[in-house]
């Protein structure tokens, strides 16, 4: 039996397996949004926190996944259950690019754009809506990119502690030794980071100012 | 009203302590004058323009606008009263042609009935046909840019327009047009405009004066013709390194 075979026969717990996956990336990628967009912006605003922020953010991504997964699992409230733990490491993996892109694309902002805009009496909300973060907004998407891209493949390892997703099947074949079943997973987690890449690059280059 | 519209009464600013670009500045500014502030690069025009709207403020001293200290001001309202034009016009990439001619009013929320016909009004008096209204900045010229600049920045009818080298990166026979329209509209609109130059030949042509700067000082406020005529070894020198041609543009006939 290949791996399509597989697949076919099994497509209710591939679809299972696959939306589960795919909650994790969404509600993981969103939370990093609403967490690292005003962090970026932040960081914009106050210069001395933008050393400890990105580091910080920079120390989580050098974190070996298993490892992020195995440290939370004592947390309380956050280890109570898996789905919420891979949840959560998946959110802090996808802090970097979030806070870098948002930060890089507002600071990327033309100087005499802004000083055109303050000159002509907007307040500082008005600057940061109006202008500094439509301005951005082609380079926050594609650290959103980026992050989801990163989140398909780390959501994978989730399976380990329990917290399905497409790394069940990767798991289950590493440990009777089936390649068709690491397939079975693989090849699906594959197809979802192609098509989020792919999918995000378009919205990104319609969001795009220029 | 009397009184001038902008007053600088002993005006230093310094970057740091220590780095200071402007020092002791007195200056006024009548209603309905163009003042031009001529200097070379690092004269301190730029900052002098940027204390008019509070951008940056002083150090020492105070600068009035119509009567109150800047720092009296509220920021926001000061600056929706002051047109502003810069070096590349500095309109929004993303904002079409019309939205950023209507920054101000919008802004200010007038109704949107209003602001459309203020924005062809506006675009009809700095010469850009009606359908570029929907254009963004990038599918236009440098001088359709420029106009629009100028544009935007008369949307909210303010007494005041501050210009800093606003037709510097464009060419010569873009500028030369782009200054015979200033002076047209300026004779029609009657503003109060503090216009930066390092250019001679555009001081003499836009100004009803000129004050000299060097190295963060005021040299001296002339009219084009005392400008011209006078003895001062600095204006002499800028005399000579813009040769004969600027004579005949002080001789336009303003007094």
């Amino acid at each position: 039996m290949n791996v399509f075979q597989f697949i076919v026969q099994n497509r209710g717990e591939v679809v299972g397996l696959t939306l589960e996956h795919l909650w994790m990336v969404a509600a993981s990628t969103l939370l990093a949004v609403v967490i690292g967009l005003p962090l970026g912006v932040l960081i914009t605003r106050w210069p001395r926190l933008n050393k400890p922020v990105l580091g910080s953010a920079n120390i989580i991504q050098t974190i070996p996944s298993l490892a992020l997964f195995g440290f939370l699992l004592p947390v309380p409230w956050i280890g109570a259950r898996a789905e919420r733990l891979a949840i959560v490491a998946l959110t802090l993996y996808a802090l970097l690019p979030l806070i870098r892109n948002t930060y890089a694309g507002i600071k990327g902002v033309d100087a005499s754009v802004l000083e055109a805009g303050r000159a002509m009496g907007m307040t500082n909300r008005q600057l940061l809506f109006q202008v500094e973060l439509p301005l951005a907004l082609g380079v926050i998407i594609a650290g959103v990119r980026v992050a989801t891209v990163i989140s398909v493949g780390v959501a994978t390892i989730a399976a380990a502690i329990g917290a399905g997703g497409l790394g069940e099947y990767i798991f289950r074949g590493i440990g009777m030794v089936n390649n068709q079943l690491i397939l079975a997973g693989a090849i699906p987690a594959a197809l979802l980071a192609l098509l989020a890449d792919v999918s995000l690059g378009w919205v990104e280059k319609r969001l795009s100012p220029s | 009203m009397n009184g001038a519209a902008i007053e600088f009464r002993n005006v230093s600013y310094a970057f740091s302590p220590g780095h200071e670009l402007l020092t002791g500045l007195n200056l006024q500014v009548q209603r309905g004058d163009t003042l031009v502030l001529l200097g070379r690069s690092g004269s301190g025009k730029t900052t002098t323009l940027k204390l008019i709207n509070h951008l940056v403020a002083p150090t020492q001293g105070e600068v009035h606008v119509e009567g109150r200290a800047t720092t009296a001001w509220d920021p926001i309202r000061l600056r929706r009263g002051i047109g502003y034009v810069i070096q590349d016009a500095g309109l929004f990439p993303h904002f079409t042609v019309e939205r950023n001619i209507g920054l101000v009013p919008t802004i200010e929320e007038w109704p949107a009935e209003r602001i459309r016909r203020r924005v062809a009004d506006l675009l009809s008096l700095v010469g850009l046909d009606a359908g570029l209204a929907r254009r963004y900045p990038r599918e236009l010229s440098g001088g359709q840019r420029q106009r629009v600049g100028v544009a935007r920045a008369l949307a909210a009818d303010p007494p005041i327009l501050l210009m800093d080298e606003p037709f510097g990166a464009i060419d010569a026979i873009t500028r030369a047009e782009l200054q015979r329209e200033f002076l047209s509209l300026q004779k029609r609109l009657q503003k109060t405009v503090v216009f930066v130059t390092h250019d001679l030949r555009e001081a003499l042509l836009l100004g009803t004066r000129i004050a000299l700067m060097e190295t963060g000082r005021l040299v001296a406020t002339l009219a084009p013709r005392e400008f011209v005529g006078s003895g001062d070894p600095l204006i002499k020198q800028y005399l000579d390194a813009f040769g004969a041609a600027p004579l005949a543009s002080a001789d336009r006939g303003i007094a």
